[in-house]
């Protein structure tokens, strides 16, 4: 028999560890597809 | 390195160990992909090595080539021996790597990406560039291997559910590092440059540095499912489809199979048709369409290949969940020889608007085709092994890297030697392309299941 986890998995401790941990790597990765967007709207102008 | 993964690690480093990492109840499982985007965000920064070219060519001269300085030709080796040893380490390591564990795997792929950078930096403070060879090469590179097959299996016995979506979310990562990399770059030697000095060395140092902490962190936050977990609500299909085994291949099985040589394959041939325009990518927006497409809008094209590039990483692998990922494939490469076929009219009618999109979307399943195939081998092979055959196969990109370009440069070389204009010379190298693509189909079409015979016996699974 397969081992489940809680159905209410995401606890308040997990939502922080998930907002800072998606946070750690999102705004980086935000930073960059904003930077390449400038960059790329030279395309069409 | 079987003999030293084999023993754990004692003291302090047992930390790193496997057994350290399993999930305690309640953990949730979306903490894993930003884990893995940590270290596939930092191994990306890869596609961004060009930025360094140039300034590399003028450390002697600082504002110009002087004697002694580097030449491009010698640079180019940098990327390719990078290429080379991610294919070759993440091969011979992928065994390992299912052995110990993400975390220990993580750690060492931070060591060798973000040490590559500090050997690279000491060879740019000597000017000697088989240190750079050897560090940002040969180092770097097995980080990049060991890096990028390291969340793979983990990621895949998560999300059960999902397994292309997983995937593609840490690809995706592989994807967007360059689009960090770049602007953080030229940023950094912006910041070090002064009139004796272009900056180089004190960037690779600081982006070492980065590089450590980041994918270190990703080694912090993963953990591996307990054994027999699955996720709530979660139950596997009783009848298997035809192409989704609920059997396990060993990797050294895998290897006697045509399934995975008809992989390759179609790996290869996706990344070579998707590769060898990159690379041009900017000179042809230029020769296709001369005086309309600037040099600086050259480079917002290139910018916009690279988001499409990792959208497409998360789009397909993720849509592969719901059409399956033979049928995925059927896509890439029947949109993909069509594609290609028209981007020469759309070159002829000059319409810059349809070139763009065509080469977009061409770009997405191009990523696609990377995220998308640790599923297939999970599909084709079972869960067991895939970090270890997903390293195998990962070959197929090595020799791509160096096929695709050859066959573009080569092509269009050959056209413009014997007369064709600039503008016209893309549409040979395009139909070749979408022949490539066509054999890929034909790979792809003959896909069938492991013979049974091929299956790890039920005992060896437990």
């Amino acid at each position: 028999m397969a081992k489940t986890s809680d159905p209410k998995d995401v606890s308040d401790a997990n939502a922080v560890k998930l907002a800072l941990a998606w946070s750690f790597v999102g705004i980086p990765l935000a930073w960059g597809v904003y930077k390449t967007l400038v960059n790329a709207v030279l395309l069409f102008q | 390195m079987a003999s030293l993964a084999q023993a754990n690690s004692g003291g302090i480093l047992s930390w790193l160990d496997r057994e350290h990492t399993v999930a305690k109840p309640g953990f949730s499982r979306w903490l894993v992909p930003p884990a893995a985007l940590c270290v596939h965000l930092c191994i990306g920064q890869v596609y961004a090595y060009s930025v360094f070219n140039l300034p590399m060519t003028k450390l002697i001269g600082i504002t110009e080539s002087a004697p002694g300085d580097w030449k491009l030709t010698e640079l180019g080796w940098i990327f390719s021996i990078a290429i080379v040893f991610l294919g070759l380490s993440a091969a011979f390591t992928g065994t390992w790597l299912d052995r110990v564990g993400p975390r220990k795997a993580m750690f060492t792929a931070a060591l060798c990406f973000g040490g590559g950078f500090l050997v690279a930096a000491v060879g740019v403070y000597l000017h000697q560039l088989w240190l750079i060879y050897l560090g940002y090469g040969v180092l770097g590179g097995c980080g990049l291997g060991i890096g990028y097959i390291s969340p793979v299996k983990t990621l895949i016995t998560w999300f059960p559910d999902r397994p292309g979506m997983a995937t593609g979310m840490a690809i995706m990562g592989f994807g967007g590092g360059a689009l960090i990399a770049s602007p953080l770059s030229v940023w950094l030697m912006q910041l070090f440059r002064t009139p004796t000095h272009v900056g180089v060395a004190e960037t690779f140092i600081v982006l070492g540095l980065i590089y450590m902490f980041f994918m270190m962190m990703g080694g912090v936050i993963v953990r591996v499912p307990a054994p027999g977990w699955a996720p709530a609500g979660y139950v596997a299909p009783a009848k298997p489809k035809k192409l989704i085994t609920d059997k396990e291949v060993h990797v050294d099985q895998a290897l006697k199979t045509v399934q995975f040589y008809l992989l390759w394959a179609v790996l290869c041939l996706n990344v070579t048709a998707g590769i060898g325009v990159l690379g041009q990518a900017s000179a042809m927006s230029q020769e296709m369409f001369p005086g309309r497409i600037t040099a600086i809008a050259a480079s917002g094209f290139v910018g916009l290949l690279s988001i499409f590039n990792m959208v497409g990483r998360f789009f397909w692998a993720s849509t592969s969940d719901y059409i399956g990922r033979r049928n995925t494939y059927m896509v890439f490469f029947l949109l993909g020889m069509a594609l290609y076929a028209a981007v020469p009219w759309t070159g002829r009618t000059g319409s810059i608007v349809l070139f763009v999109a065509f080469y977009c979307i061409i770009m997405s399943m191009y990523g696609g085709g990377f995220a998308t195939i640790p599923a297939y081998l999970k599909d084709i092979f079972g869960t067991r092994y895939v970090g270890a055959i997903h390293g195998r196969l990962l070959t197929a990109w090595s020799a791509a890297g160096v096929f695709g370009p050859v066959l573009v440069n080569y092509i269009r070389e050959y056209q413009i030697d014997h007369g064709v204009a600039k503008a016209d010379a893309y549409s040979v190298t395009m139909y070749i392309m979408a022949g490539l693509l066509f054999v890929g189909f034909l790979c792809n079409y003959f896909m069938h299941p492991v013979h049974e015979k091929h299956h790890l016996p039920e005992e060896a699974k437990a």
